[in-house]
């Protein structure tokens, strides 16, 4: 327990921080809204069984004499090719696309965040190779290597979800670095140096924590990012595979019918933009508020 | 400043080879049976060995890289399982239509998206800024596939204005003799004089221009923005703006030209977004690029295809990057 008291010591500071910058972000009414509507989201996500009309439509169960109905009051996404309800495939989505992007984001912070201390922790030789690994994966333009990566893997939502943290971890890092190699040389990490602390302890006791601030700002800036980067493999046939009700897929699907059934492919894409908008929306606030040369009080 | 180019040229050439070790390692170590995958999913057992002799998989890793190296330094990237014939050919023929587009977008990006940039940090915090923000981060929000989609709903099917896919009418692909000079046909049939072929490929390009188009021209305008608010703060602005000199001359002139290292890399980048974005969106209009072809290749997995598109646009982008870096070089601070 002692280990714990000493964690939620050290998160204080930071813990502050994050409640103050909660507070700015609250007073913004575009980013109030954007949190509203996250938050929504996120119980649609969860509560997708229950809210949804026709949750039995969301996976297999098909009713052809309904096939490509437009919005009616029964259906009010319209239906799709087999007869299933819209709308019911679409809060699924939101289950789909929310959970493969935190847990996207989460291992590639899992991966690039101990590389990224190690390197501006250690120094030397170690950072000079680990940097250089992360140079030459951020010079493929993004989403190529998501690309190519999920189609040698086999296409399925979770070797997309794969592609998308072996090209996404290096930003992490980079960052991490940034914020290990200023730390490096404050006074603490100096003292724990002096007194014989093992290196590994240096780097994940000392520097870690200490660099997490940025590091998060960006992980829910690119949120919004990552989920759209899903659907887009989903759309080229990479990520999740039929009946799943991906979003990227829906509209992928649509293509064959679209023009003669408009709702088909609208109704996945706003839910994809209004997604991706509100998690740009809050990761742009949140970044205005902790540059202290926009911050305003 | 020459040794900053050579320096960094140098680091190019680097980049260009870590590029290769990893598509080499995707393409190679990362699946369980490369030699089954390079020879096509219908393979027989003969094929999958000829594959792997072909391929170099009996020798050890680095010989097999050597192989790689040394292939892709002759521009061979290996044929392609669908059509047979040699990705590099294929790659250069449906080059030109994917390079037509990409212009478009950049030209696009910069001349409306840095003005957009500029007008919103001069009227900072004024509608017009509110505006334009709302409107950068709403199509870097936007699904581009989705946007071709919409495009074609509303223009094509509703109104009937443009047509939905293709670079040329039929009856003009029929009746006329298509001139090819570059391979590029809005080019070659404005300097032949063929107007008529010309209108039509304008009138072609314009949903998937716009779809395309749309993304870096809200991130041209962010950046742009952001770039110039920061130089704005800084002194010599201040002192130029005590001189009497107009707010015009201020802008337009001081603040943007300081702000050429940040645009220029952003543009770099946009190409990039770019490139990528026409996999997604250039099958939605076919448009015979090299965007249909991935995602004709990804659909059939294709593997010797993805590759040879993957290792072109990475290629491309990492001399984008240079060129990108080298005009920055010509801004004196950079200098080291």
């Amino acid at each position: 327990m002692e280990w714990f008291s000493d964690t939620l010591k050290t998160l204080q500071p930071v813990i502050r921080d994050y409640r103050l910058s909660f507070y700015l972000l609250n007073r913004n009414a575009l980013q109030r809204y954007s949190l509203i509507i996250i938050a929504l989201l996120i119980l649609l996500a969860i509560f997708a069984p229950w809210i949804s009309p026709f949750p039995t439509h969301a996976i297999s169960e098909t009713n052809p004499q309904d096939k490509l109905l437009p919005p009616s009051s029964r259906y009010l996404f319209g239906t799709d090719e087999l007869g299933r309800d819209l709308l019911s495939r679409v809060i699924f989505g939101t289950r789909i696309s929310l959970q493969t992007a935190l847990i996207a984001v989460g291992l590639a912070l899992l991966v690039g965040v101990p590389l990224g201390a190690i390197a501006g922790g250690v120094g030397g030789i170690v950072d000079e190779i680990i940097m250089r690994i992360t140079d030459v994966f951020l010079s493929f333009p993004p989403l190529l290597l998501a690309i190519a990566i999920a189609s040698f893997l086999g296409p399925s939502l979770q070797n997309a979800m794969l592609a998308i943290v072996i090209s996404w971890w290096p930003w992490y890092t980079r960052i991490i670095r940034g914020q290990a190699v200023s730390i490096r040389e404050r006074q603490f990490v100096r003292a724990a140096r002096a007194t014989g602390t093992p290196m590994t302890s240096i780097v994940f006791k000392h520097i870690l924590p200490n660099t997490m601030a940025p590091v998060i700002v960006q992980a829910s800036m690119d949120i919004g990012g990552v989920i759209l980067t899903i659907a887009a493999l989903s759309f080229l046939g990479l990520g999740a595979q039929p009946p799943t009700p991906e979003w990227g897929l829906l509209i992928s699907t649509s293509r064959t019918y679209f023009l003669n059934a408009w709702w088909y492919s609208t109704f996945p894409g706003i839910a994809i933009f209004i997604t991706v908008l509100v998690f740009n929306l809050v990761g742009d606030g949140i970044r205005e508020v902790l540059d202290p040369r926009t911050r305003k009080f | 400043m020459k040794k900053f180019i050579l320096r960094r040229l140098l680091l190019g050439v680097i980049v260009m080879l870590g590029v290769a070790v990893i598509t080499f390692f995707v393409a190679r170590v990362v699946p369980s049976n490369p030699a089954a995958k390079w020879a096509g999913p219908r393979a027989t057992p003969e094929q999958i060995a000829r594959a792997t002799v072909e391929l170099g998989l009996d020798k050890p890793l680095v010989v097999q890289f050597g192989k790689y190296l040394a292939d892709l330094l002759q521009g061979n990237l290996g044929y392609s399982l669908r059509t047979r014939r040699p990705v590099t050919l294929e790659l250069m023929e449906s080059l030109p239509a994917t390079i037509e587009l990409v212009f478009i977008s950049t030209i696009a990006a910069v001349f409306i998206g840095i003005p957009l940039g500029v007008i919103s940090a001069r009227r900072k915090d004024q509608l017009v800024d509110h505006l334009s923000r709302l409107f950068s981060i709403g199509v870097v929000s936007l699904p581009t596939f989705w946007i071709g989609l919409i495009l074609q709903l509303v223009f094509f099917r509703t109104l009937g204005i443009f047509p939905m896919g293709g670079q040329l009418s039929t009856e003009i692909k029929v009746m006329m003799e298509i001139p090819k000079i570059t391979g590029f046909i809005m080019f070659d049939s404005l300097i032949t004089g063929n107007f008529k072929i010309f209108f039509d490929a304008l009138w072609h390009i314009v949903l998937p221009g716009i779809t395309i188009g749309m993304y870096p021209v809200g991130l041209v305008a962010r950046m742009t923005r952001s770039a110039l608010l920061e130089i704005l703060s800084e002194d010599y602005i201040t002192a130029a703006r005590s001189y009497g000199l107009s707010e015009r001359i201020v802008l337009w002139s001081y603040a943007l030209k300081n702000s050429i290292g940040a645009t220029s890399t952003v543009v770099a980048l946009s190409i990039g977004y770019t490139l990528v974005n026409t996999f997604l969106t250039e099958s939605i209009f076919t448009w015979p690029g090299i965007g249909s072809y991935i995602a004709t290749a990804v659909i059939g997995l294709d593997y010797p295809a993805i590759m040879g598109v993957t290792i072109f646009s990475a290629f491309s982008y990492v001399v984008l990057n240079l060129v990108a870096d080298i005009i920055i070089a010509l801004d004196p601070r950079v200098r080291t």
